[in-house]
């Protein structure tokens, strides 16, 4: 990765509790992806796991900051929130396990897909947490993965 | 099948886009939840919901999903329709309940996200 050209790069500001926007920055990301030329399939997994991503800060953390690098065979993705934390992460990979307040879940969120789904959609998934300071989640995909 | 002919099928009613009617969904997705549409749905898919805030659009959006159906009467606010037509994703709102409008749809033939 190191070697290779940047082609895109994004940074954008996440705020926590915005359900107005919240799709904003995965909805730009989708463009450019577009733009950049790769096959559908590989930009669905990609806009997916963003859109989780983002979620997750509207819906838990206060502030985040969501920056993305795209290169020629692989895209980059960081989102790093200041928020609660995860106290415990393995839990949190449940299926089914959530913290989300009702009024999130009246919205059709919360049901406890986010991180397995961010696994499942994402070719390297890393998440880095401190309770009381934030989350940061970064995240892979690979071209050549594509079947 | 055709949104058009889902339109006929439902006796639906169209909220936006209705230059989009002649569109052909894959397969088609019942729920009320968008943690599960953002987890199992298929692209091309067309999502039946009762859900109508304005993340059902983005979920719709992020998904590749081209057409979304509130049933049990339910229509979304003005700023949800406008994101729609924006975004070019068509929606549709019918008075059957969840269960009906699915099994319509499905006895004439169209797949669920795990058939295709």
């Amino acid at each position: 990765m190191g070697e290779d050209k940047v082609l895109v790069e994004i940074e954008r500001e996440i705020v926590g509790g915005d359900f107005q926007s919240a799709g904003d920055v995965s909805s730009e990301l989708k463009k450019v992806l577009q733009q950049v030329g790769f096959p559908p399939s590989f930009n669905r997994r990609i806009v997916i796991a963003a859109y989780e991503a983002e979620m997750n800060v509207v819906i838990h953390a206060y502030r985040g900051v969501f920056t993305t690098q795209i290169y020629e065979d692989q895209v980059h993705i960081e989102v790093d929130d200041q928020g609660p934390g995860i106290p415990d992460l393995e839990l949190a990979f449940q299926e089914g396990y959530s913290t989300a307040p009702p009024h999130i879940r009246e919205m059709g969120f919360g049901a406890g897909y986010g991180l397995s789904n961010m696994k499942k959609c994402s070719d390297r998934l890393e998440i880095d947490t401190r309770v009381g300071e934030g989350t940061k989640v970064i995240m892979d995909f690979f071209l050549n993965s594509e079947e | 099948m055709t949104l058009r002919e889902i339109k006929e099928i439902l006796q639906a009613e169209v909220l936006a886009g209705e230059e989009f009617l002649d569109r052909e969904p894959s397969s088609a997705c019942g729920s009320d939840l968008l943690s599960d549409v953002l987890a199992f749905t298929k692209e091309n898919s067309v999502l039946l919901t009762g859900l109508t805030n304005s993340q059902v659009i983005r979920t719709a959006e992020m998904s590749d999903i081209i057409g979304v159906i509130f049933v049990r009467g339910k229509k979304p606010d003005n700023y949800t329709i406008e994101l729609a037509t924006i975004k070019k994703i068509p929606l549709l709102t019918t008075r059957l309940p969840m269960y009906e409008s699915c099994g319509r749809l499905y006895l004439r033939g169209l797949k669920g996200c795990s058939e295709v």
